[in-house]
Order: structure tokens, then sequence, then C-alpha cells
């Protein structure tokens, strides 16, 4: 990656180089410290490299925690220590880029690729993976699946592949439900994805995205409604709040998804969720905003039956929302100490001492007080 | 009342450059000594670097890592990324919360021993789910581990 970055300032005239990475992974700084200081040392980095009237510097920025510092012009705001927030575009980072400058903004793998294809020529390269998405992607294979971790492989290599040959198929002996491509503003795949190949134009023509490069794996046991609510949590956190379509838009989605996994969901929510994610990706300033819908249209997309489950039948089919479960007391074991009944907070549990208690399903909130409290596992979670 | 130590922020301020695009690396390093910014840090890093305090609180404000308020001697990041939500991190964080009697606005305990919070991703994803003590990764938690450490640290407080 320094080499790749060394060649594009000599491409582009540049002499400073800033490597932009998150603070939370302080190995990857550390690691990055240690190859400029060694690169520094040998005399390919710094004044004069090799001899030549060519000098590169090289700077670690550490990001703060904003997810939207991966967005080019909040990128080059936060490197001139301000608020990462994005602009409009034109003009590009291209043009007015770093401290004003003209700026030439790549990611990692990108720079890393250089000077192999350098070296080994673009026929070579071309040679992997597919016509229009050549070479090789890295991806981060995560979640419920059996080998976790970071993967390379060539462009167009099915879902299939990666998932079963290369990850070992779903962990637990766990049955797949979908995998999760591209991070929060990416898309679901599901298992008639299996054969598709990974490249820019197939993921395109199913809505999904390479992006971040992340793969997470989810089980059955996954409710995709709650992943849809997770990932709206996260990117209306992470909004900047400069354009109202992100800041105002991702808000009232994430109240809709809370209210569906709360069990609160009322007809006509689907629309909405798909309507207000259409206008927020059609009119939000930068690629969060565009994208922060992403995660619900394709969850809605591929599992809508899962939301109409929330929805109309109070039911979360994964079995995963606390909110939806039925909480029970089973007769046969229940000794009537009324523990249960003592520690409900909303006076949910009734009955007589020594016989079996009952749960007014009405009242209850499903906090699992009484779950946590009984002596003798009598009561149960469905 | 011992008077404020402000040799650390002249010390960031000799390492990263006395410029506006320093800022970030300025307060980060501040943080890390007094594991938070004390309202001292505004003032005197605006007089110093010639930006407003409103512009220097607005990044202290806008970016996620930094803290204004005083943080526990232990502090417990949950991560709470896509890899570790599916696997399960939500449980941890609330066992944590419910050990140390905290809560999503309650993040740090009285006696400024525990803060709890949460992360968007450490890049252990392989270890899922994981969480941090003062930076110190532990991978493959549970809400029993969890609290087994945070039992431990407090007996040998």
């Amino acid at each position: 990656m320094i080499e790749g970055m060394v060649i594009a300032g000599i491409a582009t005239g540049a002499n400073d180089g800033y490597i932009y990475v998150r603070a939370e992974y302080p190995k990857a700084v550390a690691r990055l410290t240690l190859a400029i200081e060694q690169a520094t040392e040998l005399g390919l980095l710094g004044d004069n490299i090799l001899g030549t009237n060519f000098s590169f510097k090289m700077h670690i920025n550490r990001g703060a925690g904003a997810f939207v510092c991966g967005e080019g012009s909040a990128l080059t705001a936060s490197i001139e220590g301000k608020r990462g927030m994005p602009r409009t575009k034109p003009p590009r980072t291209v043009e007015h880029g770093l401290f004003d400058k003209p700026t030439v903004l790549n990611n990692v793998e990108t720079y890393a690729n250089v000077s192999t294809i350098i070296n080994k020529g673009s026929e070579w390269f071309k040679k992997i993976g597919t016509e229009n998405s050549t070479g090789t992607k890295t991806f981060a294979l995560t979640g419920n699946i059996q080998n976790a971790g970071l993967i390379e492989v060539p462009m167009g290599t099915t879902l299939r592949e990666v998932i079963f040959d290369i990850g070992g198929g779903v962990r637990d002996g766990g049955e797949f439900k979908a995998v999760q491509i591209g991070g929060p503003s990416g898309g679901c795949l599901t298992e008639e994805h299996f054969d598709l190949p990974l490249d820019f134009d197939s993921l395109s023509k199913v809505g999904a995205i390479i992006g971040s490069g992340g793969l997470v794996v989810m089980d059955q046991k996954t409710c995709m409604v709650e992943v849809a609510r997770f990932f709206m949590d996260f990117t209306q956190k992470e909004s900047c709040g400069k354009c109202v379509p992100c800041r105002e838009g991702t808000k009232r989605m994430l109240e809709i998804l809370n209210r569906i996994v709360d069990g609160k969901g009322e007809d006509g929510d689907i629309e909405l969720l798909k309507e207000l994610g259409e206008a927020i990706s059609k009119t939000a300033l930068c690629g969060l905003g565009k994208t922060a819908a992403g995660p619900v249209l394709s969850t809605i997309k591929y599992f809508e039956n899962e939301y109409k489950a929330h929805i109309y039948d109070k039911k979360c089919p994964a079995g995963a929302c606390q909110k939806l479960k039925t909480i029970t007391i089973d007769p046969e074991l229940c000794k009537g100490c009324s523990k249960c009944a003592r520690n409900c907070p909303v006076n949910a549990i009734k009955g007589e001492i020594k016989k079996p208690f009952v749960i007014d399903q009405k009242l209850c909130i499903k906090c699992g007080a009484c779950l946590s409290n009984c002596p003798f596992k009598a009561i149960k979670e469905m | 009342m011992t008077a404020f130590d402000y040799t650390v922020l002249d010390r960031a301020i000799e390492q990263f450059g006395n410029k506006e695009s320093s800022l970030i690396a300025i307060l980060q390093y501040a943080q890390e000594h007094y594991r938070y910014l004390p309202k001292e840090v505004f003032p005197y890093l605006s007089k110093k670097l010639g930006i407003s305090e409103a512009r220097i609180y607005g990044v202290a404000t806008f970016y996620e890592n930094f803290s204004l308020e005083q943080k526990g001697k232990y502090v417990i990041k949950v991560c709470d990324g896509t890899a570790c939500h599916v696997r399960h991190s939500v449980p941890i964080l609330e066992a944590l919360r419910k050990e140390l009697g905290l809560s999503e606005e309650k993040k740090t305990t009285d006696d400024l021993m525990f803060t709890v919070e949460t992360v968007a991703c450490l890049g252990a994803c392989s270890s899922a789910p994981a969480i941090t003590l003062n930076n110190e990764i532990y991978p493959t938690m549970t809400p029993e581990k969890a609290v087994a450490l945070v039992k431990s640290l407090k007996e040998n407080a």
C-alpha cells in the first residue's frame, strides 16, 4: 500500500500522503506506524527517495469514531481537523480535496494492488476475475459461519464457494438464512443467490453492493426485521445531521422499525418504510444517506413475510424479538411459591400459594423477570 | 483541589504541531491522558491554536470517541458491530449494565470505577462477540464470562 501511494504521488505530483485509519484498530495503527518508519529508514519514503529528486511524506490520521468519515469530502474535512461532514459535489475531491488542493483518494485495497499490477502488467491482472470486475477482492467473512476471517478471492467467485467451500458453512449446525454484503449500506442476499458471482455487475443487478467487503452470515435464528432495525439504528446515530432527508428520514424509519419489533407495528408500516427509504435514497446529500435505507429495502424485498408476521400476527418467526415472545408457566413444574408474582413489575402473574400460577398475557410486558427468578425452571419463553 | 495540568496539552501541541489540522490528534492525546476532555481544555487550546472555543467544542462533540464526562478506571467497550451483533452481543451488554447498575444513559458508575459503552466494530470479527477492557480485547465473550470479569475486577480493587 505504501508503495502504491508513493507511485500515486509520482503520477500526480503529490508529496504528502495521508492514511486515515480507525482508532478502534490499534494493531493496524501500530503496524502502519512501523512500516512507515522502516520504509523511511530504507530511503523509500521521505526526502529524495532512492536518490531521486522526488520526496514523499506519509502521515497517519486516526479517526475519532465517525462512520461518515469514510465519505471522501467528510474524510478530508476530518484530516483538516474539522467536523467530518460531507459537502455538496461537485467539486469533487480530485478538484477540491484536502486543504482545497486536488486530491487522489482511494481505498487501501486499491493502493495495495498498484505495485503488483505494475510489476506483472495489466494483462496479467485482467486475467483474474471477470470482464468488468478484474482482479481479486478481499472480504471479511463473519457472523454465523464456521470459518470466520479475511479472505481474498478472484472477483466473480460465487457466494456458494465463499460460504461453503471457504467458510465451511453455517456454524453450530445452523441453517443458512441470509448474508449481509457491503456493510450497513449494503443489502442482503439469500439462498437464491448462492450461484451469483460476486462482482460489481451481478451484485448491482440484485440491488446489492460490494461496499466495505463485509459478508455477515446469518442463520435461521436471526430476525431480519431486527437486523434492519440494527442497521438503521447505526446509520441514524452516524448521520452527521447536515441534510434533512438523512437526519429526519433515518430517525422516522428507526421509529417505525422499533415499533415493529416491539409488537406495535401497524398496517401501512411496510409501505411507509418503502416510501421513506426511496425518498431518502433519492434526496440525501452523501453516500451514507443515499444507502441508509438499503438494508431495510432489501430485507423487505426478500423477507416481507417476516415483516408481516411481526406487524399482523405479532410474532417473530425467528424467535429473536423479546417483546414478541410468549412467556408461560408450566403447571406441571410450578410449585406455586409466588416468587414470580412478587417479582413481576406489572402484576401480570396471579395464583394461589402451592397451586400453579398463571401469566395474564394481556398484561405481560415480556421483561423476563419471572423467568430468571423461578427456582423450579417452570417458566418458558417461546 | 490541585491545579490543572496544562503541560499535557503543551506536549500534544509540540508533538502534532500548532495548527488547526492537528486538533483531532491533540484532543485524542489529551483524552488518553485525562481519560476524558475536561472543560479546561477548550479555552486553553482556543488561545494556543487560534481557533474559537465553539469550533473545538463542535469537533469534540461530533466525534463519538471524545467524552466530556469523566470515565471510569475500567472502560469496557462491548462491540456491537454487525458480526458481534448477530453473534449475540446485546445480552452481554445487558448483563454488564445489570451487574453494574448502568444503562444507555448512565454509562459510568458513581464511584468512577466502571464505564460500559458500545463500539461499532473492533476489527475482531472472527472472535465475535468481542469486548475490550481498557483497550485489551477479550474474544468470544458470553454474558456469564463478562460478569465474571467485572466481579474479579471488583474483588481486586
